[in-house]
């Protein structure tokens, strides 16, 4: 006992080094997001004075109220809600359904089946993007959400990681349904499905960040203003022709991350902790 | 994402009949019946494309009028074009300021992090994986006004610790520097999340064996955490090198490829070449190039580190 003691003290002066070190580490990484909130209502002569400060002296609202001008900013909410809603939905159902055939159910070419889709996942998107973008616009679905979203409406990605998580979960139930006479969906939808809330959580919240967040996806697939989304409008605003004070860019950037952060710190302690049991490493 | 390669495949107990009986055709058809939707998608939008590029890249396709068949024109200005040599070069040396960067500063935030003795804990975890939820060209635009030659408060800040850095974003030599940072801000808090979970996973009783034995801080660390945690850091460099290949969104808000093409990817060129050019043909050679570059950086893991895995196991 007394030497469990001793080692804790010694190891006190290093830890309290160890918290100074991560304070000043996650002071400096937080800074980009507080520079985001905190010229979002800073007044323009204040952005633009020297030396730059930190926090505005006088607080104001006029950043804000001129990004919903510049930009459809309304439309392109509702776009990214779509767009992102949309993948992560359709994604979260044809992945788990896929998953569950390659987990649970013998046939035959399963294993092809399997090799192919872990092959697939080694293909960048931008490697494709080109006959993609053709194919879609055969369809005639360029500015609109179907071409934004049906590519995206499966990934191998999550049909890997669902599979990998359904494996995991015990047969007994399944069999015991089965016997009973219950069909394959029913065994999906009643056991299997609600016993892998936490990896679809987490591959949800995976896809709906990262759609949402995407920048060459609805660049290319909407040339239209008012068909992209939060993320692909606010670059329309640098660029040559489109220099904008940076009081404006952080309110538009503030409205672009707002969701994302709030929504992740109801979630966050599950979700990072789902990131470890889900396979997700 | 590359999961860590299966644990041993056990396929469930099969019920009922063999595979070639009534009862094994029918659960091939159901079988069928759930993977038809994502059968359909990843056909049509990863499968063919693949094909289609392939195509592509040997025609001089523009995506107007008939596009002739060039043989291996596109492939051969790929490997002699100065443009897409600096690209490549580019890309690599993008790899190189931001896998080592982003990947190690992950594993010492995570062994801090996985200290007992470290107070918050929790909030650190959540503070330092906050950037990975924010999109890069986001994090793009915040970065460029902190580095803002006059206006910027990282610039003010430096200079008054005596660095002088100028104007970070025209100058050839910084700029690349600069959006590989972005990309390292975002992207270390997930990577440290994954190391994370690979130390939580090595068994305490390990440690405590060791501890008994008289093995020190250090060398417990170099003979228990070091290989236990291998395979994870494996799939975490690839996973970095991968995104390394894919370079483009903080680039294309933050120099748009500049200044004078020192910032220019192999992504920023496809995208250039495809969507803005209309060059497809061309294009989709440097897709290929892509692709073949990352199928092999995918098998290079899977040769060294799946045979490792099963070294350990």
């Amino acid at each position: 006992m007394s030497g469990t003691l001793a080692a804790r003290r010694r190891i006190r002066p290093g830890s309290i080094a160890a918290l100074l070190g991560m304070l000043v580490v996650t002071a400096l990484v937080l800074l980009p997001i507080a520079i985001i909130v905190l010229t979002a209502f800073k007044p323009n002569a204040e952005v633009n004075a020297y030396p730059p400060t930190l926090a505005p002296t006088n607080w104001t609202l006029d950043n804000l109220g001129r990004i919903v001008t510049e930009l459809p900013f309304g439309r392109l909410a509702i776009n990214s809600v779509i767009f992102a809603g949309g993948v992560t939905l359709f994604a979260l159902v044809f992945d788990s359904l896929a998953a569950y055939a390659l987990a649970r159910i013998d046939f035959r070419g399963r294993k092809v089946l399997l090799i192919a889709i872990i092959a697939s996942l080694m293909i960048p998107f931008q490697a494709t993007l080109i006959p993609v973008y053709q194919l879609v616009a055969e369809l005639g679905w360029i500015n609109t959400f179907a071409g934004l979203i049906a590519p995206r409406a499966a990934d191998a990605f999550g049909i890997f990681l669902l599979r990998q998580f359904f494996l995991a979960l015990p047969l007994d139930l399944d069999n015991a349904a089965r016997i009973d006479g219950a069909s394959e969906f029913r065994i999906f939808r009643s056991i299997v499905l609600p016993n892998a809330v936490p990896a679809l959580m987490t591959l949800g919240v995976f896809t709906f960040v990262n759609n949402w967040n995407d920048l060459l996806w609805p660049l290319v697939f909407t040339n239209q203003a008012e068909m992209g989304t939060i993320t692909s409008g606010l670059t329309l605003l640098t660029g040559p022709g489109g220099i904008i004070p940076y009081g404006v860019m952080m309110a538009g950037s503030l409205i672009a991350v707002l969701p994302l952060v709030v929504g992740f710190l109801f979630v966050q302690r599950r979700f990072i902790d789902n990131i470890a049991t889900t396979g997700l490493k | 994402m590359t999961a860590t390669p299966a644990r041993a495949y056990r396929p469930p107990a099969p019920l009922g009949g063999r595979r070639g009986s009534a009862a094994g055709r029918r659960r091939s058809l159901t079988a069928l019946a759930f993977l038809a939707p994502a059968l359909v998608i990843l056909g049509a939008f990863v499968a063919w494309p693949m094909i289609s590029a392939f195509r592509l890249s040997f025609t001089d396709a523009s995506g107007f009028g008939a596009e002739e068949f060039v043989g291996l024109d596109n492939y051969v200005r790929v490997f002699t074009d100065p443009d897409i040599r600096d690209a490549v070069l580019n890309t690599l040396w993008y790899t190189v300021l931001f896998t080592p960067t982003a990947v190690i500063s992950a594993l010492l935030l995570a062994l801090v992090l996985n200290s007992p003795n470290l107070p918050f804990r929790g909030f650190f975890r959540t503070a330092l994986f906050l950037p990975f939820i924010v999109s890069l060209a986001v994090g793009a635009f915040a970065w460029s006004y902190l580095l803002d030659p006059r206006l910027g408060l990282l610039n003010y800040w430096l200079q008054g610790l005596g660095v002088q850095l100028g104007d970070v974003l025209e100058d050839p030599s910084l700029a690349m520097p600069a959006v590989a940072l972005v990309a390292v801000w975002k992207n270390f808090g997930f990577y440290m999340v994954i190391f994370l979970a690979g130390l939580q996973d090595i068994p305490a009783s390990l440690y405590e064996a060791a501890k008994v034995d008289g093995a020190g801080p250090l060398r417990r660390f170099a003979n228990i955490t070091v290989p236990l945690l291998s395979n994870t850091f494996a799939f975490v460099l690839t996973f970095a090198l991968i995104a390394s290949f894919q370079a483009f969104d903080q680039i294309y808000v933050m120099t748009g490829g500049g200044p004078y093409g020192h910032t220019q990817t192999i992504v920023m060129e496809i995208y250039e070449s495809g969507f803005r050019k209309l060059e497809l043909g061309f294009a989709s050679a440097l897709s290929y190039v892509l692709l073949i570059g990352t199928l092999l950086l995918s098998l290079v893991q899977f040769v060294f580190f799946g045979r490792r895995e099963e070294d350990l196991t």
